[in-house]
């Protein structure tokens, strides 16, 4: 990182931006920029199915205000989302529908798996239960916790924004 | 434990004589274990002459090394004298069929569907006998005892694709 801060050489004859601009510019890579941009404009399409979701919604709502962190604008269009938070558990039955979810969303996008049945299966080692949503869909981040505690949460979305900041990011 | 013979016990008796298997009323559990080819006859007769125009609940059993294999047990009510009384029947692995009570109590439509999807229990003489909770092409009946608990079935796809 640089920042203009030579002084003015030209005897202030002309516009000098170096000097209009000193000290209020800094230079930074395209792609840091980008990861940057994206890491705290995170628009959650939130897959609620079970119990889970009240720690998501604790999580979200003030007491613990998951805006702080750049991440507070549920939508609920696939297509305009970037995280999908699937939050509980995931029969076969709703399995087909999770897919579709996922398909819909425009890249980049990141799936966080929210919960021990989400992440593995849970307890639920059955004939109804997906055992661990990775079966179908790839997945960035799990949070541990049967449900994981809202500081979990924002410890996994904290997570979450270092992997987008670290990753190369997709150019449009 | 109460031995005192019931109202309803009785009148079934009287009624439909040797349809009542076993009995008991431990703690006020009114309880009748009847015959399952004349069930449909009795609980009908139970719904239009006792009042018992609740059906709370349906549900099947499966006590596995017994023979007969299921029971199915309906928890029906009387709204007017709010009277309990549970109604059960058994089943046999080989004919598990037993009289859809749906003519006479319209919610016995889903019950008796789950206890079919979940069970295998066949309910004859039901409008729509379909899988309530699980997927087409579900093959078993999982709360059965004998469905091997770590089974998987292969995972179904979208719909459209």
């Amino acid at each position: 990182m640089r920042k203009f801060n030579q002084p003015s050489t030209n005897g202030g004859h002309q516009f000098d931006p170096g000097a209009a601009l000193h000290g209020q510019i800094m230079t930074t890579q395209f792609d840091k920029l980008l990861g940057w941009a994206r890491k705290y404009s995170l628009f959650q399409y939130p897959f609620v199915t079970a119990c889970c979701g009240m720690e998501f919604m604790s999580t979200a709502c003030s007491h613990y205000d998951i805006d702080r962190f750049g991440a507070a604008f549920p939508r609920f269009s696939p297509r305009q989302s970037d995280v999908l938070w699937v939050v509980g558990t995931v029969s076969q039955k709703i399995a087909p529908l999770l897919k579709n979810v996922y398909d819909q969303m425009a890249a980049p996008k990141w799936v966080v798996a929210f919960g021990a049945c989400a992440s593995c299966g849970g307890p639920y080692d059955d004939y109804s239960t997906v055992q661990g949503i990775d079966l179908i869909i790839p997945v960035d981040i799990y949070i541990a916790g049967c449900p994981p505690r809202p500081e979990a949460v924002l410890d996994g979305l904290l997570k979450l924004q270092e992997l987008i900041q670290n990753t190369r990011q997709v150019t449009p | 434990m109460s031995d005192q013979k019931f109202p309803e016990h009785l009148a079934i008796e009287k009624k439909f004589p040797g349809s009542v298997f076993d009995w008991h009323a431990q703690h006020g559990d009114r309880t009748l274990i009847i015959d399952a080819a004349r069930s449909f006859d009795i609980l009908k007769f139970l719904h239009d002459d006792h009042g018992y125009n609740v059906l709370v609940d349906l549900t099947g059993v499966d006590y596995l090394p017994r023979k007969p294999r299921f029971e199915i047990v309906y928890h029906l009510m009387n709204l007017s004298t709010k009277a309990r009384l549970r109604v059960k029947i058994q089943s046999d692995e080989l004919h598990p069929e037993v009289a859809s009570v749906t003519p006479l109590f319209p919610i016995a439509n889903w019950l008796e569907r789950e206890v079919w999807d979940m069970m295998g229990v066949k309910f004859s003489g039901h409008p729509d006998l379909k899988r309530l909770l699980l997927y087409e092409g579900f093959e078993g009946h999982p709360l059965r005892k004998d469905y091997p608990l770590q089974h998987r079935q292969p995972r179904i796809g979208p719909k459209d694709q």
